[in-house]
């Protein structure tokens, strides 16, 4: 299968602050890709690198074989990445409808010459027709009902989808999503879940995920990378990681015997001294 | 409640060209083609007076427009917009002083002149933001006054510079009731195209950098293109007001367009309405009529107890100024939404009329 997305030994500082240190990974095309690990890890960071918003401090990024490291986030968009933020993002004030529509922005023609002139220009052809791909998205995220509201006035459950209804207007081959179902109630996740697996499966879009839900995570991705403190320390199918030494360190902690008895503890030192 | 989603029973779309259109119903569109109907006989029955304060109105509607783009729609900051105003004006009437180009051109001429100087001060002012983009707008606002003051082959230095009557392939228009119609064409076509450009990509975009700047840039929004663009289009329209202005007025001055007038066509926005077409022009009528009301009313109070009482004696027209100002902090706080959100309470009563929701 082809690369997708590689990481080569990103390293991202702020000031003292750490927050990757020489991370590599290499997401495969069409692949449901998920990033765990503990609050603070640098999830997000590396997301951030990869859709543009932070440039590393080292390390390049390479999509479809093309060196991404210095492109802007807008110009990676135009590329086919395209995200969710952890934070819900949406234009508050726009309707869901053109929440959804500014996702199509590179793939729209009109600028603001023939746009103005509208009727005359075929900017109002260009509009419908991307209105009717939206309207698809809107159908397979169940979002009919609210595609007149102000973004800003839905709850969070929907605000969340129709985020994704953005991204996915964007069309792009490869998209990350961070964090989809924090704060979501049982059966909003289990739908999430579904437009997720559908998403990589039907659409055919590679899907890098961050996620806390580890029943979600061990269901659906194909392969887990987990990071802590900003280092990678797993990566490879759910199993494999989840049954990882390192893993477990980083999520429970040491192991019992090496915390709990000090006694126990110190002959072990003076034996490996 | 009301909201854009307050469409009347029975009223369904069934085409997505039917759901793209200006206005949200026919009856709404048949009212507006009506309104304008009645403004082109508007000379036949206004006096002097009240038809100049319609062309005022007009005029300065189309510069609080540029003003709203950058403003309410892209969330940027200008009072600099008096000086861009007053460029367009001094541009035509350089133009169709010294070269043989008929008036009828001078104008969008001179928008896209104002523009590009606008251009050039948005590109810095596209990387600023908040307070730092007001000190640099207000930068340009000096920086172009004390060009129009210094630059005497351009400007006329301190005299002010006079301007032809607007005229197209020598026929010359004459007078004020003119005059009116071709304010009106102009309100009427910047008004639509600002419409339509609001409804297409660009326009979009220009909004969605205003609410999130971060996501728009994800969603391929080049934001220093954006930013540049919405100051541009700001000046284009102050540039085309100010040279309507100059051949109205047919003499060009710096004189009350410092940055009061720019803080004044703000107060036109912000009472409108920010990021409202309608708004625009609702907040410009009111600013414009405001002191003609307040000099009216002080005229009836001249004399009266109230003046005894308080001793006003000349004092009595800084009423007028006190009473803009209370006003502007009045909307502020109690209608910060706009005249055009009072508008669509209003609506939504009558149309809910009589139950509440």
């Amino acid at each position: 299968m082809a690369t997708s997305l590689e990481v080569r030994g990103v390293s991202l500082r702020f000031g003292g602050v750490r927050a990757l240190t020489d991370v590599s990974f290499a997401i495969r095309e069409g692949e449901l890709f998920s990033i765990i690990g503990p609050n603070g890890a640098g999830k997000t960071s590396i997301v951030n690198c990869i859709s543009g918003r932070y440039k590393p401090t080292e390390g390049q990024l390479f999509y479809q074989g093309r060196d991404i490291t210095g492109l802007t986030p807008n110009a990676r968009a135009t590329l086919g990445i395209g995200r969710t933020f952890q934070n819900l993002a949406l234009f508050h004030h726009m309707s869901v409808l053109d929440n959804i529509m500014v996702g199509r922005h590179h793939l729209l023609k009109n600028n603001f010459l023939t746009g103005s002139l509208y009727w005359l220009t075929g900017a109002r052809k260009e509009e419908l027709e991307h209105r009717r791909k939206v309207e698809e998205i809107i159908d397979f995220l169940d979002l009919q009902s609210v595609r007149k509201a102000t973004a800003g006035t839905l709850s969070y459950g929907l605000r969340k989808r129709v985020e994704l209804a953005r991204a996915m207007a964007l069309e792009p081959r490869l998209i990350l999503l961070d964090e989809p179902m924090a704060g979501m109630n049982f059966e909003e996740k289990e739908d999430m879940a579904r437009y997720i697996v559908d998403l990589n499966e039907e659409f055919g879009m590679t899907v890098v995920m961050i996620e806390h839900d580890m029943g979600v995570v061990m269901d659906i991705s194909h392969r887990v990378m987990v990071l802590d403190f900003g280092k990678k320390i797993a990566e490879g199918d759910p199993a494999t990681v989840l049954a990882d030494p390192h893993v477990k360190r980083a999520y429970l902690g040491e192991e019992d015997e090496v915390l709990v008895d000090p006694d126990d503890a110190a002959p072990a030192q003076e034996s490996a001294a | 409640m009301a909201g854009p989603a307050l469409i009347p029973a029975g009223d369904f779309r069934t085409s997505y060209a039917a759901d793209t259109t200006i206005f949200p119903t026919t009856t709404s569109r048949n009212f507006a083609i009506a309104g304008v109907a009645l403004l082109c006989l508007a000379p036949q029955f206004f006096s002097g007076y009240w038809l100049s304060i319609l062309i005022q109105i007009g005029i300065f509607s189309i510069a609080a427009l540029g003003l709203n783009i950058l403003v309410g729609f892209t969330g940027q900051i200008s009072i600099g917009h008096a000086a861009f105003f007053l460029l367009g004006a001094f541009t035509s009437a350089y133009i169709s002083n010294n070269a043989p180009i008929p008036v009828f051109f001078a104008i969008p001429l001179a928008g896209i002149i104002t523009a590009l100087v606008g251009l050039i001060f948005g590109i810095p002012a596209a990387r600023l933001k908040g307070l730092y983009l007001v000190i640099a707008t207000l930068a340009a606002q000096y920086i172009l006054l004390d060009f129009f003051s210094r630059a005497e082959w351009f400007s006329g230095g301190s005299v002010p510079a006079s301007a032809n009557p607007f005229s197209i392939f020598g026929y010359t228009l004459r007078g004020d009731k003119q005059y009116f119609y071709v304010v009106l064409a102009y309100v009427l076509a910047s008004y639509i195209l600002v419409t339509n450009l609001m409804r297409t990509r660009d326009g979009r975009a220009l909004v969605a950098i205003r609410d999130h700047y971060l996501s728009a840039e994800i969603m391929g929004i080049n934001l220093t293109k954006y930013r540049t663009l919405s100051f541009a289009l700001a000046a284009f329209f102050a540039g085309i007001a100010g040279a309507l202005y100059a051949h109205y007025q047919q003499v060009v001055s710096q004189e009350g367009f410092g940055i009061e007038r720019s803080i004044l066509f703000l107060a036109m926005i912000i009472i409108g309405g920010t990021g409202s077409i309608m708004g625009t022009l609702m907040g410009t009528a009111f600013v414009v009529l405001l002191p003609e009301s307040m000099e009216w009313i002080s005229l009836q109070l001249k004399g009266g107890v109230i003046d005894h009482a308080l001793s006003l004696n000349t004092n009595i027209t800084f009423l007028r100024e006190i009473a803009i100002g209370l006003i502007i902090i009045a909307f502020l706080m109690f209608e910060p939404d706009g005249l055009v959100h009072r508008w669509r309470q209003i609506k939504a009563y009558w149309k809910l009329y009589p139950f509440s929701h």
